[in-house]
């Protein structure tokens, strides 16, 4: 019998703001322990948080990003629970009242033709600060505490269990660590763990009311993720298999072994005395506030996704490569800006072909390529206009990678690159391959056509592919009176 | 020497723009005061005679140049010891905070050094500003002037101790449920509470956030009015301050009373309240009819349901301030334990008191899953019935008047092992705080006439929201036709 998969996930997402989002301390990574600590966030006797603006229109550009609605009022609660990287013994979260309501994000699940659509609903998202961090190495024993994290702001996004596999899980993670960075909230660095992700795993029989969860903590890279929810659902199934069942659990990925072991059950979860912080009034956002943001979004992937398919002819598929970051799209724009919007489906074809290609074997960013947006679309002017052939313009290509030339043009100019044109000397050299090759003449006039492409191959390697490949074809056809 | 001691600020400013004294000789007349009563009042617990003589030089050099002197610099206070001082020692009356310097200057206490005025000390308090009678506090009780076998109130009892016993002719004090003016009734003082949001809380160690609000006690309403001046305004450090234009709280004082409408409601004047403060109560309402002013009964229905609502809310959110007390960072830690948990408890267990303990308590039990609906929620609904309840009363009177306290100071010990009772010391003035008005205390007369210390007997005055201009009116107009507020202790000077 089948087994349904279901998966929800919830993502802390760290806010770019310049500070912390109750107090003026940086949130820069990597500082000395503790040097980003100011008198809120150690906590001393009778200091208050003061509200980060930066931080709250992060929350609105992510709920107009996902179709949410940006409540008009929300409320900030106290999490209450004793840790030492936990300065005033509770978190300044939002628990009743979210900030973020709703909403949800359009994912491609597979590659190609095959990919299907889907839509993850989204419960909420919500802003509250961070944790400081506890180190138990190198202390002699003891734990040291370095709270130059604390308080950074973080934006958690919740889904409702929508996605039914690894998949679909990676999936939307990817999405959604795409559209952060694409709205500019989020620097999506997954080691410095500025975006982590828990995931809910539950089975059940197809029908039947959900399974009892299990919640995978602190997944941070979308490989473990796949792991860690493969192997927890092929553990659950076992479990209930052999009739034992599911117990809530919170548990963690162990990437050496690639297994989920629980940190601790549901009988010893925290009671954490949610209660409004009465240090700080509700947070109230007005449709003037909203609009403000609204208007300094950028163009969003799935509105880039349509206008690409409108104006330019890409495939839906595509469309949606070329929109997966903001880096790439940000690239695909600038090029098609120089080529030409009647270059467009060229560009795509040679982001998605050659370069990606280039980029991969390299293990690079598009945002870190070799070839600009701008030379890459002088590249595909020169095909278009028919000064150097398809199979030169590789040459090209590879050459301003090598950075042997500033452009496509100088490469051409620099490498006599420049396509012959002139039908005289194409004439003449056609003439002397034909000489030169009787015997692929009688073939081919026996009715060998492949005789005729190695006598188009004859005439390009004499021209050291610099002819232009139809021509070469059309005088050849017409000198054989084919 | 004792026309200094008795002062008002507005003479002592006078005398000190004169070059009659200077702030040093000011300060050294008060510090060697304090050095030779203190010791059997318990009022200051943490002095720095270089540190005073240091701000009082610098307050003189200011008054010489003449620029940046206001009407207060020279002019000494002390600090209660529950805002954070820079440089001083800052205990909230806590074992847990016994060796804690702080190391910056809550916005009070910034505002009235900024404005020149000299810090005398710290003042004793109920630990953490939980309790009524200042039995509470690590470093002992503080003793009545008046009666050293009473207490002075809480948990602002060391103000107002040092007031009364003339160690210092003001100080800071912070109410959350009467803990300015309950002391100031006890003490025979004038303290003000004003209405929340109006005084910043930064650096004010936080007992019940939505409750907390720090304000001025001294001998009279015109030196409160002065203070509180020098206090309030606008601080971006504090969220729930109210961005509103300054004020001078003075500008009413002289205004008379003719046509003022006082509210008095029928539920403060029932059961409950002894009779030598009912009567104290009563001649000043009779001496306020004499002013001009009118008395119109009110209502407060549901004002009998403040000190359990109070109880509730309270608690919850001092469990949770409480919280970072943790021994991780600073304060006490206890000096042996096994692991973490054990070192949360020991140092939790050994560094707060059990009035404390008790609170924090309650306060993590309303919060609790399962019973927050049932309690917490509960009594903040039953707040809004109380603000509710001063609007509607506020609609016929322009000020509120009834009893500061239901008795006169009381023996040591004689509520200490009763919460209840002790907690019901502070049924007129809990609800103000719940609905976030203003109130204050004067003082009205004298109970207990009849033994060989008669008490002092407070009057309080509630302004609606922003009214604390009317309500110093309203007291001021009232010290200017009796002397209640300028009677000694015996046998101090």
């Amino acid at each position: 019998m089948n087994w349904e998969v279901v998966i929800g996930l919830e993502t802390h997402a760290q806010l770019q703001t310049k500070s912390k989002i109750f107090s003026g301390s940086s949130i820069a990574f990597g500082a000395e322990p503790n040097v980003q600590a100011n008198a809120v966030d150690i906590a001393l006797p009778g200091v208050l948080p003061v509200l980060n603006r930066e931080a709250v229109v992060c929350a609105i550009k992510f709920g107009l990003a996902v179709g949410a609605t940006i409540a008009p009022r929300s409320v900030f609660a106290r999490k209450n629970y004793f840790y030492p990287d936990l300065p005033k013994g509770y978190q300044i979260s939002q628990f009743e009242i979210p900030v973020v309501q709703g909403g949800g994000l359009s994912i491609r699940v597979g590659a190609g033709d095959t990919a299907t659509e889907k839509f993850v609903h989204l419960t909420r998202a919500h802003l509250e600060e961070d944790a400081g961090k506890s180190l138990h190495e190198d202390f002699h024993g003891k734990s040291g505490i370095d709270l130059n994290r604390a308080g950074t702001p973080l934006l958690e996004i919740v889904t409702e269990p929508d996605m039914r596999s690894s998949a679909e899980a990676v999936a939307y993670a990817r999405a959604l660590h795409a559209l952060v960075q694409w709205i500019g909230i989020c620097d999506g660095n997954m080691q410095e763990g500025s975006f982590r992700c828990d995931a809910n795993v539950s089975v059940r029989r197809p029908g039947e009311p959900l399974g009892t969860r299990r919640e995978i903590k602190n997944l941070n890279s979308f490989r473990f993720m796949q792991q860690a929810i493969d192997f927890e659902v092929q553990w659950q199934i076992n479990e209930i298999t052999e009739g034992r069942a599911i117990r809530q659990a919170t548990v963690l990925f162990d990437p050496d072994t690639g297994e989920t072991r629980s940190m601790r059950s549901k009988e010893d979860a925290h009671d954490y005395r949610y209660f409004p912080d009465p240090d700080l009034l509700p947070l109230e956002i007005g449709a003037d506030w909203i609009a403000e943001v609204e208007s300094g979004l950028p163009e969003l992937p799935q509105a880039m996704q349509a206008r690409f398919q409108a104006e330019y002819g890409l495939s839906a598929y595509d469309a949606a490569i070329l929109t997966a970051s903001r880096a790439m799209a940000d690239y695909y724009v600038a090029a098609v800006a120089v080529a030409g919007g009647a270059n467009g489906k060229a560009v795509a074809n040679w982001i998605m072909g050659e370069l990606a290609a280039r980029l991969n074997k390299g293990d690079m960013d598009v945002a870190a390529s070799p070839i600009s947006a701008a030379q890459l679309a002088g590249l595909i002017q020169r095909i278009a206009d028919n000064t150097i052939s398809n199979n030169i313009a590789k040459k090209v290509f590879e050459a301003l990678w090598n950075g042997e030339g500033k452009s496509a043009d100088e490469i051409i100019e620099k490498q006599g690159l420049k396509q012959i044109t002139d039908t005289g000397a194409i004439e003449a050299l056609v003439d002397e391959v034909l000489a030169a090759n009787q015997k692929s003449v009688e073939e081919f006039r026996a009715g060998k056509e492949k005789a005729f492409n190695a006598l188009v191959g004859q005439a390009m390697k004499a021209t050291k592919g610099k002819a232009n490949p139809q021509q070469v074809t059309d005088l050849l056809r017409k000198k054989l009176g084919a | 020497m004792s026309d200094l001691i008795n002062a008002s600020l507005k003479e002592l400013g006078a005398a000190l723009a004169a070059k009659k004294v200077s702030a040093v000789e000011l300060a050294t007349l008060f510090l060697d005061r304090i050095d030779a009563l203190n010791p059997g009042l318990n009022a200051f617990i943490a002095l720095d005679r270089d540190r005073t003589l240091a701000q009082a030089r610098a307050a003189d050099e200011s008054l010489k140049v003449g620029a940046g002197a206001t009407a207060l610099t020279g002019i000494p206070l002390a600090h209660k010891d529950i805002f954070c001082t820079k440089g001083w020692r800052t205990s909230c009356g806590s074992r847990m905070l016994e060796n804690f310097i702080s190391p910056y200057d809550a916005h009070v206490v910034e505002k009235l050094a900024a404005a020149g005025m000299v810090t005398l000390g710290k003042l004793n308090m109920d630990e953490f500003a939980m309790g009524s009678s200042n039995e509470t506090s690590y470093f002992g009780p503080v003793k009545n002037p008046w009666d050293s076998s009473r207490v002075p109130g809480g948990s602002s009892g060391g103000s107002a101790a040092a007031i009364a016993a003339r160690l210092a002719p003001a100080a800071t004090g912070t109410d959350t449920g009467g803990s300015i003016r309950q002391p100031a009734a006890l003490c025979g003082l004038t303290g003000l509470k004003p209405t929340y949001g109006a005084v910043s809380r930064y650096g004010m160690i936080a007992f019940a956030s939505s409750l907390d609000q720090a304000g001025p006690m001294a001998k009279s309403a015109e030196d409160c009015a002065l203070l509180l001046t020098a206090m309030a305004g606008f601080d971006t450090r504090d969220s729930t301050s109210l961005e509103r234009p300054a004020e001078d709280y003075s500008r009413d004082l002289e205004k008379p009373l003719n046509g003022m409408r006082i509210g008095l409601p029928k539920e403060f004047f029932g059961e409950g309240m002894d009779a030598d403060v009912r009567a104290a109560v009563e001649a000043a309402l009779a001496e306020y009819r004499k002013l001009g002013a009118t008395t119109v009964e009110v209502s407060l229905p549901n004002s009998g349901l403040s000190v359990p609502a109070y109880y509730v809310i309270a608690p919850a959110e001092a469990s949770s301030n409480l919280s970072r007390f943790d021994g991780v960072r600073y304060g006490y830690r206890a000096p042996e334990y096994g692991d973490l948990n054990d070192m949360y408890s020991k140092s939790r267990a050994q560094g707060f008191g059990a009035e404390v303990k008790r609170r924090i308590l309650i306060g993590t039990y309303v919060l609790s899953h399962g019973y927050y609906d049932a309690y917490y929620l509960k009594a903040q609904k039953i707040r809004r019935l109380i603000a509710a309840d001063f609007q509607e009363a506020f609609k016929v009177c322009d000020v509120i008047m009834g009893p500061t306290s239901p008795s006169v100071a009381f023996a040591f010990g004689a509520k200490s092992a009763d919460p209840v009772q002790m907690y019901l010391s502070d049924i007129y003035t809990i609800s103000t705080n719940l609905a976030g008005l203003p109130g204050m205390s004067v003082p009205c007369g004298f109970g207990a006439t009849h033994l060989a210390n008669p008490m002092p007997v407070g009057l309080q005055i509630i302004g609606s929201w922003f009214g604390e201009a009317k309500m110093l009116q309203a007291a001021h107009q009232y010290q200017k036709a009796t002397d209640w507020h300028t009677r000694m202790p015996g046998g101090l000077s």
